[in-house]
């Protein structure tokens, strides 16, 4: 039976989750798995939640079904989990006992356990606070790259130094060297700076 | 882990990206296009190409898939190498001129993104798209996956441009969920590409003025019927051809394709029939269920027109029971096109298996393992209660 590692992007349109999963994909890829990123389209709007995924494995993927029970949630902004005017579901949606959630927050992980409604012992937490990195690193608001540097940090699903090579290799002709190097920045802080419970 | 040679040489790209960097290796004499829904990446990306100067091809960005299709058909006339893509409306505001194309024996090759009709409005993948063209005359091949649409797209150009074929076709990929998703995918070289489909040099075009013809002349009673029997033999020759290219295709580049994919289907009693990426979600669920014991199968028909009706019910001989899901429903009251199709192809055969029709998927639904256990589930029903209660009907979600 396959074995994927499935991961969910949560956010708002224009934050660059797609990017993210694409990011993660090509990331993956260049290891030698065979991966999966794919958007959940809806009608565009800026600022209306969105989601993304990805599929990773070391066999070819055949599923072409949505992710149902993630390992990974990644919630790239914050406000969908609360004052958000969102509720909490889809974001525990299909979770598992040991779905692990990455969360864009300056606060603590115990915290962010309450505020997503999980019991103690229910998945695993942690967070980043990948906005105020993205600002420092980039001077934008785009948490994806942070995200993607904890992500590399507390799951194994990829390596730093993939993720780095891939953006080096294929979006160095797309951006400045400056932009460049602050998402690699923003990578490396990201995975320095997560933390668990 | 496995080692990273494994994946090396692929690269991830969506559906419609791989099908733009198709074209561009293709490099077609003319493109026409109006970018719609959930095919307008393939536009945007080979507009980049021919801005940068990538490709030799004329662009013609027409106002709308009525006149893309017209000018295709003009372009194809004049003797070029045409390309084109869409989805949804966008097929439907061609129907007219689709026939057009085939009638005159001219080998437009399209790729239709899988989408949802209106109303209500969806831009979600289903099959109504295509399936409302499946008696326009055009060739239809569908695609699993990413590397499928890719690799089929320079198949079916061979195919159409063939001598003994010279008939459109389309090659179909399932909107957003191949379109829009990341998979591994081998690319070709471009001089492997180039040598596949080598030049193309119709025998008869308009602007050939040494040799002048007539092209979609006024036709009696007399001789329409005619020209019709002439492009029905031809598309059923068609064939023949999908198979010898789709043979040439695994000997240059490791790829084998045939009319259809049978996955564990020797000793099945019980097949799913599916088209598209759905297949790939129902491979799994058979691996699972095999895994327990029960013999399940699938065959994914890859050419749908010309259908390969003896093809399909020899592969069928020996099973118990057949369900076929269609992506779309063809309102006849009697399921779904593919269901009528198979379920006609298996008619009078000694031994043939009771076969249902479920519509699934439609306007984007999610169709996921649990799906494909649930129908497996409904054979194994037939089976033990030895009659069918419920010949067609709806998938339940």
């Amino acid at each position: 039976m396959e074995r994927y590692t499935e991961i969910r992007w949560h956010g708002r349109a224009q934050q660059g989750v797609v990017t993210a999963a694409k990011l993660l994909g090509e990331a993956a890829l260049r290891e030698g798995k065979y991966v999966q990123a794919f958007p959940d389209f809806g009608p565009e709007r800026m600022g209306a939640p969105v989601r993304a995924f990805n599929r990773l494995s070391t066999e070819p993927i055949r599923l072409h079904c949505g992710v149902k029970n993630p390992d990974v949630v990644i919630i790239v902004d914050p406000t969908l989990i609360a004052g958000g005017g969102v509720s909490q579901s889809p974001l525990l949606d299909g979770m598992k006992e040991d779905t692990v959630f990455i969360v864009n927050t300056p606060k603590g992980a115990a915290g962010m356990r309450g505020a997503l409604g999980l019991k103690n012992g229910e998945g695993k937490v942690y967070t980043v606070d990948a906005s105020r990195i993205s600002l420092e690193k980039i001077g934008r608001h785009l948490p994806n790259t942070a995200m993607l540097g904890a992500l590399a940090k507390v799951t194994n699903v990829v390596e730093m130094s993939a993720l780095i090579e891939n953006f080096k290799e294929n979006y160095s002709k797309k951006f400045s060297p400056k932009v460049v190097e602050g998402n690699i920045g923003a990578m490396e802080k990201g995975s320095q700076d997560v933390k668990g419970e | 882990m496995e080692p990273a040679t494994k994946t090396k040489k692929q690269v991830g790209l969506t559906g419609n990206s791989a099908v733009a960097y198709a074209m561009k290796q293709i490099d077609p004499d003319v493109c026409a296009a109006y970018p719609i829904t959930p095919s307008t990446q393939i536009v945007e990306d080979f507009s980049s190409y021919y801005a940068d100067g990538k490709v030799g091809t004329e662009l013609i960005t027409v106002e709308s898939e009525h006149s893309a299709m017209s000018a295709c058909i003009g372009a194809a006339a004049a003797g070029a190498r045409v390309m084109t893509t869409t989805s949804s409306q966008g097929l439907a505001l061609m129907w007219e001129m689709l026939y057009v194309a085939s009638g005159l024996r001219l080998p437009v090759v399209m790729t239709v993104v899988n989408r949802a009709l209106s109303a209500p409005i969806s831009i979600q993948c289903d099959h109504s798209d295509s399936m409302g063209a499946r008696d326009s005359g055009w060739i239809q091949i569908y695609s699993e996956t990413v590397q499928e649409a890719y690799d089929n797209l320079f198949q079916a150009l061979r195919v159409a441009e063939d001598a003994r074929v010279l008939t459109p076709a389309m090659v179909c990929m399932d909107g957003f969920i191949t379109s829009h998703a990341i998979e591994n995918i081998a690319l070709l070289d471009d001089s492997e590409v180039k040598d596949f489909i080598g030049e193309y040099r119709p025998k008869r075009s308009l602007l050939d003025v040494d040799n002048p013809i007539t092209l979609g002349a006024m036709t009696l009673q007399d001789s329409y019927m005619d020209f019709k029997h002439e492009q029905s033999k031809a598309i059923a020759g068609a064939k023949a051809v999908v198979a010898e290219v789709g043979k040439e295709f695994g000997e240059r580049f490791g790829r084998s394709y045939g009319l259809m994919e049978c996955y564990r289907l020797e000793d099945a009693e019980a097949v799913v029939i599916v088209l598209n990426s759905a297949a790939g979600t129902t491979k799994v669920a058979i691996d699972r269920l095999r895994d327990k014991g029960t013999k399940v199968g699938l065959l994914k028909p890859r050419l749908f027109r010309p259908f390969p009706h003896e093809e399909i019910a020899s592969a069928l001989a020996g099973t118990k029971a057949v369900c076929v899901l269609d992506r779309a429903d063809s309102m006849s009251g009697f399921g779904g096109p593919l269901f009528s199709e198979v379920r006609s192809a298996l008619y009078g055969r000694k031994g043939c298996p009771p076969v249902i029709g479920r519509i699934f998927g439609l306007g984007g639904r999610d169709y996921t393992v649990e799906h494909a256990f649930g129908v497996f589930g409904e054979l194994y029903d037939i089976l033990e209660k030895g009659k069918v209660e419920k010949p067609f009907g709806y998938l339940k979600p």
